[in-house]
């Protein structure tokens, strides 16, 4: 009976979804106060409807109702209930059905929270949100609905991918798709704006807290998705350019490009074509990364069974939605003029760089992502775009971005002097300077990319903390003065220095982790001795045991270095009867300069011996170190009251309207 | 600088950022673009094996041995022609007789060296290559039957 409910609070929410997306845009019009304030009810209403919806899919998940197809072909009674809720969303129908969720979460919020922002605007942005859940209502009830029965119901379930059960890998979706889907908040104020055809400071500073904590949701998520890569597939490493992680990636250059030019429409009234363009691209990209992900028109390491069908209902979709917004980009877009006038040597070119970079490294990424699809449709053959490529390509696209960085954060609005941003940075040059030599001290054949970046990387650390330091006028005020200074720094200035000085810890880690990686695979019987890295592993032997819903075969190294014990590593092998498959559970130790990792693979050899792969990684701890802190950064800076106090006072006090939309 | 020139520094600057991009892309690729071809294709073509390729099409039924150390040996059939592989190390979770896979690597000597298998996750997951290779061979309609049979493959839901 739940199902049904489900099924049919589905069904209801496409119907308020259409009355959303009109009335509110004739209310607007014509300037009818009712018709527009409707937005804000049916806003609500979609949100409550789908939650609804959504939770009777769970319930069925979390009670095993085998008698919904969907939970029989991705679910079992014997998993441990963590893998039961996470189930619901681990597969096609339940995914898209999280994907409107979080879409109608967005709408309510901007319902519940906009009061203060300009009527009209508030509801055709709620108007645009609505064309955008029709599309995937549509999808979800007429090619993907989970909630089919299943006649007569299935003893039990067939379970749920081993691999997906897993709790970085639970948590993953969800992240990507408040990432993904938080970028429709620009879009949709974007598209409003096109439609009145002004852009100003309050439009920014409404986008900007948005875009930010969609940046935010997506960095986690795409964290959460390559940390799970990183001890779940066994493979050590971390990132491997495929179509499905580039999916994700595009999204969030352009997203961080977006981030960084709201700032200059907010302070500077100026780029204001360029930022809606972006806000479009962005939005789109999240688009076409769902498409990707979910057509399988792709080969991808990461792809899972898929329908063409979707794919072609989805590719609709995006044609629709990303040509009809560029369309009305065309039209509309000449008429949202600039006001501020600023030189390239400023704050706002630097920006701009920022910009520039940015979505040429995104659309070189994508030239490589579709390269394969574009050849195959000419008849050209079947290809793949290999990592050489990515990183040929997009590793001398960010190295300038990262130097541009610290110089630009120095910079003042309108106009500045570049050489007296460069004095003030000795200290990061002789930092810099002094990495790469470090660097070529220990590994005297570096290759010329690690020097390179453990160079970038210092001179973005200590070029930011420049930044801090003549913001508080460390040494030029008196200390007390400083310290006060320090106590009082907004939050939006403490989020820009610790994403940049994050950054700067990632890039540290992704260089050392990408160049210098050391890996051994070998057979190894029991009492057998491999070193790697430095490290002896003794190989002690191999037993089985039993799990939660899975056997085991785990391994057991006892790893010293020089004879000092460093610590045991437990590498294993699980077997999923239910779904008949096999996972590779790595064994890490993390240290601060680097993880040992261990594998251990099928039987080998008459002895008993086992293939073994083992790796050490340095500096991995600094990358998720460092993301770590982008992400504290960013919701740092969300929490400031400046994204709040001095938007247009509200006009009037609703009953729903609470004061802090930036908290959600 | 009047906006008008203004304008068109920027314009310059990320025209000129475009060229360097296009010029990056044009070389990497050459190096970076990997062919995917069937078994027939290289059997009946040995010369495409030159450079580096990929080879997609199911793991033939009993041809897998492993060697000393850490080598496999197997075939890779579209179940008209077959290409021997060796690879080193731990093969992926969800390699099997008769399932799909992608093998990365170069021709040597008639034999296959693969660096990569494309590891799957999700055992009804049949990469589109592989896909193709078999309709090219005139035999998907009998491994269509066949991967449905144990599982591999869904039947399209009726509706």
């Amino acid at each position: 009976m739940t199902v049904e409910l489900g099924h049919f609070a589905l069904i209801l929410a496409l119907v308020i979804a259409v009355v959303q997306g009109t009335v509110p845009i004739v209310g607007a019009h014509r300037n009818h106060a009712a018709w527009m304030d409707l937005a804000r009810t049916a806003a609500l209403a979609q949100f409550a409807l789908v939650a609804m919806s959504f939770g009777c899919l769970m319930h069925a998940y979390v009670t095993s109702d085998f008698s919904v197809l969907n939970v029989a072909m991705n679910s079992h009674s014997s998993k441990p209930l963590l893998y039961k809720i996470s189930g619901t969303w681990g597969n096609h129908e339940g995914s898209m059905l999280l994907w409107v969720l979080i879409l109608t979460v967005f709408g309510a919020a901007a319902a519940a929270f906009g009061g203060n922002l300009p009527p009209t605007l508030r509801a055709r942005a709620l108007a645009v949100q609505a064309w955008i859940a029709i599309g995937f209502y549509l999808f979800i009830l007429l090619t993907s609905n989970p909630f089919e029965r299943l006649v007569p119901a299935a003893v039990d379930g067939r379970g749920l991918n081993p691999l997906l059960q897993d709790p970085g890998l639970a948590f993953h979706p969800p992240f990507l798709y408040l990432g993904y889907v938080g970028f429709s908040m620009a879009f949709s104020f974007s598209i409003a704006a096109l439609i009145e055809g002004r852009v100003d400071a309050a439009w920014a500073r409404w986008v900007r807290p948005w875009t930010l904590a969609a940046w935010t949701f997506l960095t986690i998520g795409i964290t959460l998705g390559s940390w799970w890569a990183y001890y779940e597939l066994g493979w050590g490493g971390w990132w491997f350019w495929d179509p499905v992680e580039n999916a994700s990636f595009m999204p969030w250059l352009a997203g961080t490009a977006l981030l960084h030019s709201a700032i200059v429409v907010e302070k500077r009234d100026t780029l204001k074509g360029w930022t809606v363009f972006l806000a479009i691209v962005t939005f789109g990209l999240s688009l076409l990364g769902t498409f990707l992900v979910r057509s399988g028109v792709l080969t991808s390491v990461h792809a899972f069974a898929t329908d063409p069908a979707r794919g072609v209902f989805i590719l609709l979709l995006l044609v629709i939605i990303i040509g009809g917004s560029f369309a009305l980009f065309a039209w509309r877009g000449p008429s949202l003029r600039g006001g501020g006038m600023f030189r390239p040597i400023s704050r706002e070119g630097g920006l701009l760089l920022n910009n520039l970079l940015l979505s040429t490294a995104a659309a070189s990424v994508l030239l490589g992502t579709l390269y394969p699809l574009m050849l195959e449709s000419v008849g050209g053959g079947k290809v793949s775009v290999g990592p050489p490529f990515f990183n040929a390509v997009f590793i001398p696209l960010m190295a300038p971005l990262v130097v541009a960085m610290a110089v630009g954060a120095l910079l003042p609005w309108k106009r500045a002097d570049i050489a007296s941003a460069l004095k003030r940075l000795w200290l990061a040059a002789l930092v810099a300077a002094a990495a790469v030599a470090a660097t070529w001290t220990v590994y005297a054949d570096a290759p010329l990319v690690g020097l390179v970046g453990m160079g970038l990387a210092a001179w973005l650390f200590v070029g930011t903390l420049v930044e801090l330091a003549g913001r508080i006028r460390l040494l030029r005020a008196t200390p007390g003065e400083s310290l006060r200074r320090f106590a009082t720094l907004p939050r939006a200035a403490w989020g820009m220095t610790l994403a940049h000085a994050g950054l700067a810890v990632a890039i540290a880690g992704m260089t050392g982790a990408g160049v210098w990686k050391v890996e051994s695979i070998q057979v190894m019987a029991p009492g057998e001795t491999v070193n790697v890295g430095g490290y002896d592993y003794l190989f002690e032997g191999a037993e089985r045991s039993r799990g939660p819903n899975y056997t085991i075969l785990g391994g057991r190294f006892t790893v010293t270095r020089d004879g000092r014990p460093v610590t045991t590593l437990f590498p294993e092998k699980r077997t999923y009867p239910v779904e008949g498959r096999q996972t590779t559970e790595a064994a890490i130790h993390t240290t601060f300069w680097g993880d040992l990792y261990a594998v251990i693979g099928d039987p080998a050899g008459n002895d008993g011996g086992y293939v073994t792969r083992i790796y050490f990684n340095p500096l991995v701890a600094w990358m998720w170190g460092g993301v770590a802190i982008m992400v504290v950064g960013g919701m740092l800076s969300l929490t400031d009251r400046r994204h709040r106090v001095g938007a247009p006072t509200r006009r009037r006090t609703t009953g729903r309207a609470k004061p802090a939309p930036a908290e959600a | 600088m009047k906006p008008k020139h203004r304008r068109l520094t920027f314009v310059l600057i990320g025209l000129g950022l475009l060229g360097v991009a296009a010029a990056l892309v044009l070389s990497a690729f050459d190096e970076a673009i990997v062919f995917f071809r069937s078994p027939t294709e290289l059997v009946e073509k040995p010369e495409i094996g030159d450079r580096r390729l990929r080879v997609g099409g199911l793991v033939e039924e009993g041809s897998v041995e492993r060697g000393g150390g850490a080598d496999v040996r197997f075939r890779i059939t579209d179940l008209e022609n077959a290409v021997p592989v060796l690879y080193t190390g731990i093969l992926p979770d969800l390699f099997r007789e008769g399932q799909g896979v992608v093998a990365e690597g170069r021709m040597e000597d008639g034999v296959f060296i693969a660096d990569g298998i494309l590891a799957k996750h999700d055992e009804n997951y049949m990469p589109p290559e592989v896909a193709d290779a078999l309709k090219k061979s005139g035999q998907w309609q009998h491994m269509r039957e066949k991967l449905e049979e144990s599982g591999q493959m869904t039947k399209d839901k009726a509706q």
